[in-house]
Formats: C-alpha cells, structure tokens, sequence
C-alpha cells in the first residue's frame, strides 16, 4: 500500500478558478443528492487530430440526471465527442478542439478553468477495465481522492460508500487490501466505475463500459447504470443497440463526426426522422 | 484409405520432391542454430573455467579481507582487500549519480516531452553510449585531473558518465511498457502528471528500473579504461575511503598484477578476475530476479 507523502495538502487547498457551482468545491459536504444534476451542452464543438477534421459542429445538450446514448458506426466521432467534454481529447498529441462545453452555464474550456477540476466533475470509465496494478481494492477506489490529498477517517467512509453503491460491497468486503487485478472483468470495471464515483463527479461519461465484458457482467453493468442516473448524468458511448435501447433515456445518432438525430430512445429505434438513422438502427450498414 | 502400393500412404500425404528439399534445409537450419548457441555457451563457460582454475592457487579468504604487502622482492604477498573496498566505494558513487539522473531523464522523455525533443535525447543517450570508454577517462582527466591530481571522485565521475545512458535507456524502455490506459485513468481522475508518474507509473515500472540499475552497475564495475587516467595512481596500500585522492580498484589492479613479472602476482591476477566475475555474476542474477517480478506485475 502507498503511503501518502506529506506534500499532498498544497493540491487540496489551491483556489479553483472561474468555475465556481458548488459540486466544484472539494470542501463542500455532500448529503443525499436532491435531484438537482447538472447538464452538458455541445456547442458547435469541432475536434481536430492534426488537420483531420473529426467532429463537425456538434450541438447536443445531454440533460441533468439522464442516461444520453451516442450511437454511429465506427469512426463517426463518438468517442471523439465524449472524450472532447472531459478534455481528455487534448492530452493526444497534436489534438484541438474548438467551440463550447458547457457545465450548466460554464464553460469548461473557459480561460481560467482548471483542467484537473473539470475531470474531478466530470468522471470517465473507458472500455478496458483499468485497475491500478500495484494497488488493492481500496486503494484503487481511493486513488482520486488520496492522491488529491484526502486522508483520514472522512475518505475511507466515502471508498466503502462507493464500492456499496456499484453493488460490489459483498463480493469484496473480505479482501479489500487484495490486488485490484485479482478480480474479474466485470467486477474490474465496476471497481473502475467504483474509482470514478468515489471522486464525486456531477457527470459520468462511458466510453464503451460493457464491450469488453461478457453477456452476465454486461447485464449487471446496465443496472448499475439505471441506479446511477439518479445521482448522476450519464453520457454513455455504445455499438450495442439493444444496449442503448435498454439504457438510454435519449439517443444520438451520429455518421462522420455530425449529430444526424437526436431524440428520445424509443424514437429513435422504433421511428427515426431521418433516413440514415433509419438504415442504422435496422442495421442496413455499420 | 486408398493406397497406391501396399503400406505407401495416399499421394496426398506424401511430400513431394519440392517439400523434401525444404524439409532438409529445415533441418539443417535447426543443426546450425543449436550448434551457434553451444559455442556462444560454451565460451562462456570456457571463460569462467579458466578464471577458477587459474585463480585456484591465489583465492583465499586472507586475499580478500587483507591489504596488499609487498614483499622485498617486489611481490605481492597480501591480498586485494583495499580494491575491493575501493571498486565499491567507487561503484556507489558512480551509481548514486547516475541512476537518479538516468531515471529523472527517462521520465522527463516519455511523460513530458514533445516527440521531437524526445527522440533527439534517446539519439544522444545512444551516442553516448557509444563512446569508447577510454575516450571518456580522457575528458574526465582532461577536465578534472589535468592542473589538480588523480582521485576517487574523478573516476566515479568517469564510471558515472558510462553508466548514465545504459540506466536511462533501458528506462526509458520500461516506462514505455506501462500501458497508457493507466495514465489515462489517473488524468481522468483529475490528477495532476507528476502525481501520477510518482504514483502510478513509476510504481508499476519499479522492478524494471530496478533491472535496468542494476545491469548498469554491472556494466561499470569492470570498466578499466575511465579508471586508467582518472583512479591508477595510488598512494597508499591500505584501504582508503577518502575520495578525494585516487581510490585502489580491481580492474586497475589487475591491470598491474598481470604486468609483473612474478608469477605468484600473476595469480592474484586471475584471483582478482574471478572475484569480479563473481561480483558481477550476482548482479545480474539481481537483475534477472526483479525482472521476472516486474513482468509478472505488468502482465496481473
């Protein structure tokens, strides 16, 4: 287990810039949640891998508190989207993008936002499990707030809270100090999923949680992502239609790197407007 | 199953004329690669068996734990106690700075740097590490012993300017290893690079550094060149620990042992080799060891 080192405190306590809503403040105690999420808004987002042009003007606001599916073939640019709203896209070298994401009414790629703040509030689960090898099971769940400087009693009260609600609480409460990879699959991307809630975000962003995972841990998976949208919004990726029929309250549709619908589930997959998600979802290409 | 004579199998079981040719040089192929890994081991041991059998007569455990005493004929009748002493203080040193550096420019390479400025510091490590040993014991002595005099400090220097690039590449390879996806996880946690390095990177390529180190110290502790101008001279014959004049070392002793004319010092000699063959034997068994651990690590 890795001793926290002395100098954390300075992260902790440093003043968050211009994005000021509450969830934004580390300090702030956090009751039961009131219902009152937080939503996403794409404005004319472009994204940019050198001077090819993947994302095209994207408008979408995924709303508080709801699952949003992204649906397309592959290379339409969902990933793209997702990655764009946590500013993870920039960390590629040679990636840009330009337009606006808005938390609620701040942008998060404001001048003086701070780009680790933005990925506290907005959290991401990615489509490999992806443990921290040389951590147990608790450390891995504490690793965002540990290494962000919290300590003590308070953040080992939030670790075992978060590992209870992704539902893994039984399966690992006698091993907690075991080797995070020892686990399977399935419980490997809920303990990620565990990490990620653990930190508190307003907004979890899915890349594709479930496509490495057998039909079993898949199923269980989407329950926990039904249980977690009343706390949280939820922007999932998938290539799985049933999935997005299962999960998501609306579902976008996109085909090289532009929105081509988007509209509540049902509609989407039972009566689609346009005629190229229509060829989609009924599975003419893609 | 039809046959065409009695006991031949079908025609499309056999190889025809075309197979049995590439059968053969298979064959072959196989001969001459065993018997190029027999020759490249037994060399080896041929090496190795010498050592202790010319070494024999001299090793004992008086010619490790005691000082040289020259005899008044000019032979050596003690032992090599103070190179030991000396190689090692002269290895610690050497490694004390070349591996913090070494690893401090591998991290800088493969976590913050541009690609561009990542690639022309790989070229100059390899350079570097390219450089002839004795052309580096020339710029050290240039530098540092040319005006002053011969010292410790100067030949750790020396081994240290050796060690470098090996540490650092090798590295620089391990932490390339470490697959992305955790990098990724930990920046969309919100933390910041350095935390995640210290925390999350450097953890998981431990045993490789370790390895890495390791196989650099092995590399230096034989190296005689950069101790030939830097750390020969030396004043005394007793153990010395000050660094600041030249320090005895087993490769230079040797060196010496082997050029006098009695042969009771050329014993000592192979003594001295084989000590350092030992020396350098255990190191890299260290290595071999943190590597499996590193490895099975990576792949859990």
């Amino acid at each position: 287990m890795i001793p926290p080192s002395a100098g954390d405190q300075t992260e902790m306590t440093k003043p968050e810039p211009s994005i000021q809503p509450q969830a934004l403040n580390p300090a702030k105690p956090r009751s039961a949640h009131s219902g009152t999420g937080h939503g996403i808004t794409l404005e004319k987002l472009n994204a940019y891998y050198g001077s090819q042009h993947a994302i095209k003007d994207v408008s979408i606001k995924f709303l508080a508190n709801q699952v949003t599916a992204l649906i397309g073939p592959s290379g339409s640019g969902k990933s793209t989207v997702v990655r764009c709203i946590n500013r993870m896209h920039e960390e590629i070298p040679g990636a840009r993008a330009e337009g606006r994401v808005l938390l609620d009414q701040e942008d998060v790629y404001g001048p003086k936002v701070d780009i680790t703040a933005v990925r506290r509030v907005i959290g991401m689960v990615f489509q490999r499990p992806n443990p921290f090898p040389t951590m147990s099971i608790f450390d891995n769940v504490a690793a965002g707030l540990r290494l962000a400087g919290q300590r003590g009693n308070d953040m080992r009260e939030r670790v075992h809270e978060a590992i209870r609600s992704v539902g893994l609480w039984d399966e690992v409460k006698d091993r907690l100090n075991s080797p995070g990879v020892g686990l399977s699959g399935g419980q490997q991307q809920r303990l990620c999923i565990a990490r990620t809630v653990a930190v508190e975000p307003e907004v979890i962003l899915m890349d594709e949680p479930a496509s490495a995972l057998d039909p079993i841990s898949t199923l269980k998976i989407e329950e926990l992502i039904d249980e977690l949208k009343e706390r949280y919004t939820i922007v999932i990726v998938t290539h799985n239609m049933q999935q997005a029929a299962r999960v998501a309250n609306s579902t976008v549709f996109m085909l090289d790197g532009e929105v081509i619908e988007h509209d509540e589930t049902n509609k989407i997959f039972t009566n689609p407007s346009d005629e190229r998600t229509e060829r989609y979802v009924t599975g003419k290409f893609g | 199953m039809e046959s065409s004579a009695a006991g031949a199998p079908h025609a499309l079981l056999t190889a025809g004329p075309d197979a049995r040719r590439r059968k053969a040089v298979n064959r072959f192929m196989e001969v001459v690669s065993t018997a190029a890994a027999v020759v490249a081991v037994a060399v080896l041991a041929l090496v190795v068996i010498s050592v202790v059998i010319k070494a024999a007569p001299a090793i004992n455990l008086k010619f490790i734990t005691s000082n040289p005493q020259v005899s008044p004929f000019g032979v050596n009748t003690g032992g090599i106690a103070n190179s030991i002493v000396g190689s090692l203080i002269l290895i610690g040193l050497a490694t004390a700075m070349a591996v913090p550096v070494g690893i401090l420019v591998a991290i800088y390479t493969t976590e913050f740097a541009g690609s561009r400025v990542s690639t022309t510091i790989r070229f100059a490590l390899d350079i570097l590490n390219g450089v002839p040993t004795i052309v580096t014991g020339v710029f050290v002595f240039g530098i540092l012993v040319l005006g002053a005099r011969q010292s410790g400090w100067a030949g750790a220097i020396a081994l240290a300017i050796v060690e470098l690039p090996i540490v650092a590449r090798s590295a620089q390879e391990v932490l390339e290893l470490v697959p992305n996806s955790l990098r990724e996880a930990g920046l969309a946690l919100g933390l910041r690079r350095w935390r995640i390095v210290l925390r999350i990177v450097l953890p998981t390529a431990v045993g490789g550094l370790i390895t890495g180190s390791v196989l650099g110290v092995a590399r230096v502790a034989g190296e005689t060149a950069p101790l030939l101008l830097t750390s020969s001279v030396f004043s005394n014959l007793g153990v010395t620990t000050n660094p600041s004049q030249a320090m005895p070392n087993i490769p230079i002793t040797i060196f010496t042992l082997s050029e006098s004319a009695a042969p009771q010092d050329h014993a000592q000699a192979w003594a001295a080799s084989l000590v350092l063959i030992l020396f350098v034997l255990l190191l890299s068994v260290t290595a071999r060891t943190f590597h499996e651990r590193s490895r099975r690590r990576l792949r859990g």
